[in-house]
């Protein structure tokens, strides 16, 4: 290695450990990061408060409301006789969602037809909503199932009329903070260097580096290989946290999934140092970062929302959101214990995305003020 | 003598603006060069152009015999630049800085502490070696600044308005390093806006708009001034030079500070006469009137009009 790649990257290493802004992202956000998403953005939900209509007043009805208390996901906190009263229940909160039970309900193992179940739903918080849905659809078939093994030989006797359409999937930690991974390092190799590369034009440092008999691809390595490390620091970091507060297994190889995060770095930094032929001061820096990669990993690769249910033309984006690969890779490995030969795919990609952008970058990337 | 710094014919736009018109100048080897203008007359890109920051739309720079365009590398270990605002790493200390501009024009290991403590002493820096540049005053940054420049001995040094926001007396001190260093040889090229630095360099070029207004030596710049200067002291400059801007005799009036800067063809005592009657016309009072020698400023004033 070059003395001037060392003294470059010596450099760096002193300004990250002299400034208390990047210190902050690279050691107190992503455990920040970590608590929040895993404490607060929880899908699974208990003690979900329902009211029952039962416009039926039959044991069987009665049994229906006792068998989804008993499962522990509802509380039955009020026994409804009116339509009129949901809006109320809702209004106040008191409930999230309401069971109305048809009369006739008990008759329909003989009739086999008509009203059915149905279930309204305080929608305004989508997310718990779906959740409430999907549990609720559980419940119900369960119960229905096993009132059929009881009445042998007899089709589901109701159906659920849902009133809110959603994301079917149910997510929990397992799956959430795994994914944090790739925020983070988005977070580090993308917008941190971006923004270094960034303030040292705005300074006018560049100008006394560039005056020097370097060449463009040491200044790029030495700025940018500092952060190869703190990124690969913040990924143990997150994996032995979510091990140790959230019980995420780890299921695969520690030594492949290392190897294909460098990968996934490689093509953060990429994009990074394209930000930063752009970007003239560390605002515009910044702000590109956010939009061009951080917001897309959080919204566009599958870390929250599913892929399939966003729109069209933003699932066409997320073909080029190097987080989607890498989610893919880390849940992968992770939660599945899958070996490489499953997660070439992904990683080809990356390597190839990271790979073009850094061509783009080399060739805009001069020793010189302007081209 | 050898040239050290050609500039032939050199012109660089920024859209349509011309930053750098047609300029040519030579630097002589061992020379203290000023290039002298306003704000905005193309010193920096000037600058900028002769250390490869900046690509030419025409005309070429060479610097000790490599031509700037195709022997870059060649051209950057021989030549120091220091840029005209502070641009060291605040958050490094002096030491650091120097050690890491060291590192970055490949001063050899066993010659680097010698460097940094031969320069500190030369600078007036030892001191501070362990202070950030953060903390330094305006003339130090300035000093650790040049050190920095100076740390791979190169032989061309070009500065850009080194002392501009710099203390009197810090400014005085920083030409007086610039002296040293000529006399070791170095060669140098300064731009500043002061007119009174232009004097302390042999040779000097006055720009303005990109374009070459004269290059002399420094000594023969007043032989430009084709009249006599006088320096008017009234009471009321402003209203003074609006009523002797009426008259024939006096060819040029200027404003500097409470003094006015007339130029005129004829000699003192008829000039002090006329400047009399006209300001005693208008009931101005004047404290007093004497010859003076044209400064660079005067000339800038009088070329430009």
């Amino acid at each position: 290695m070059s003395k001037r790649i060392r003294a470059l990257m010596q450099k760096e290493f002193i300004h990250i450990i002299r400034d208390p802004r990047s210190l902050a992202i690279i050691f107190l956000l992503p455990i920040l990061m970590v608590l929040l998403y895993g404490y607060a953005i929880n899908f699974d939900i208990r003690d979900i408060k329902i009211a029952v209509l039962d416009q039926d007043q039959s044991s069987t009805s009665r049994s229906l409301a006792e068998y989804l208390t008993s499962s522990g996901y509802f509380l039955v906190s009020s026994n409804i006789m009116d339509r009129d009263e949901i809006e109320d229940l809702f209004l106040d909160r008191r409930v999230q969602a309401v069971l109305i039970i048809p009369p006739g309900f008990s008759k329909q193992n003989q009739r086999d037809s008509a009203d059915g179940v149905q279930i309204i739903i305080d929608g305004s918080n989508a997310n718990t909503a779906t959740v409430a849905i999907n549990y609720l659809r559980l419940a119900l078939l369960q119960y229905s199932t096993s009132q059929n093994l009881n009445a042998a030989g007899i089709s589901i006797p109701f159906q659920i009329e849902p009133r809110i359409w959603y994301n079917p999937d149910l997510k929990s930690t397992h799956f959430i903070v795994p994914g944090l991974i790739s925020i983070i390092l988005m977070m580090v190799c993308a917008m941190l260097t971006s923004v270094t590369i960034a303030r040292e034009r705005e300074t006018g440092t560049m100008e006394q580096i560039f005056i020097s008999p370097i060449r463009p691809i040491e200044i790029i390595v030495g700025k940018l290989f500092p952060y190869v490390g703190i990124a690969l620091l913040d990924a143990a970091g997150v994996l032995l946290f979510s091990y140790l507060i959230f019980n995420v297994p780890f299921r695969g190889s520690i030594l492949l999934f290392f190897a294909l995060t460098v990968v996934f770095i490689y093509a953060s930094l990429s994009i990074g140092l394209l930000i930063s032929t752009k970007a003239k001061t560390q605002q515009v820096a910044m702000l590109m970062s956010m939009v061009a990669t951080i917001l897309p990993s959080i919204l566009l690769s599958g870390f929250i929302y599913a892929i399939a249910s966003i729109p069209r033309v933003l699932q066409l984006i997320s073909y080029i959101v190097p987080a989607k690969y890498f989610l893919i890779i880390d849940r992968g490995i992770i939660l599945k214990g899958i070996g490489f030969s499953l997660l070439v795919e992904p990683t080809l990609f990356l390597f190839i995305f990271g790979s073009l952008l850094l061509l783009i970058s080399l060739k805009n990337f001069k020793t010189r003020l302007e081209g | 003598m050898s040239n050290e710094i050609v500039i032939s014919d050199l012109v660089k736009k920024f859209g349509d603006n011309s930053a750098v018109d047609h300029l040519s100048l030579h630097v002589n080897s061992g020379e203290l060069y000023g290039l002298i203008g306003p704000d905005g007359a193309g010193k920096t890109t000037t600058l900028r152009l002769l250390c490869g920051l900046l690509v030419p739309d025409q005309g070429s720079c060479r610097i000790a015999g490599y031509d700037v365009k195709n022997d870059i590398r060649q051209v950057r270990s021989m030549i120091g630049y220091m840029p005209q605002r502070f641009s060291l790493y605040p958050d490094l200390t002096v030491a650091e800085n120097l050690r890491f501009f060291a590192d970055l024009f490949n001063v050899p290991k066993g010659e680097r502490e010698k460097r940094l403590q031969r320069l500190a002493q030369f600078s007036r820096l030892d001191p501070f070696m362990n202070r950030r540049a953060s903390q330094l005053s305006g003339g130090m940054k300035q000093k650790l600044a040049l050190s920095c420049t100076l740390i791979h001995t190169p032989r061309v040094l070009l500065l850009d308005e080194p002392t501009t926001g710099v203390d009197p007396l810090s400014r005085q001190e920083f030409w007086q390093i610039l002296k040293d260093l000529q006399s070791q040889g170095v060669t140098l090229l300064v731009t500043t806006p002061y007119m009174d630095e232009a004097a302390k360099c042999d040779h000097i070029a006055l720009i303005h708009c990109g374009k070459m207004l004269v290059q002399k030596p420094s000594k023969d710049i007043s032989s430009l001034f084709p009249r006599q200067m006088f320096e008017v002291y009234t009471q009321d400059p402003v209203r003074s030079a609006h009523f002797m801007r009426k008259h024939q005799e006096f060819a040029s009036v200027q404003i500097f500070g409470d003094r006015l800067h007339v130029s005129s063809d004829i000699s003192i005592e008829p000039f002090e006469s006329a400047a009399r009657e006209v300001l005693s016309q208008e009931g101005i009072p004047v404290h007093s009137i004497k010859k003076i020698t044209p400064s660079i400023e005067d000339i800038f004033v009088e070329l430009l009009r």
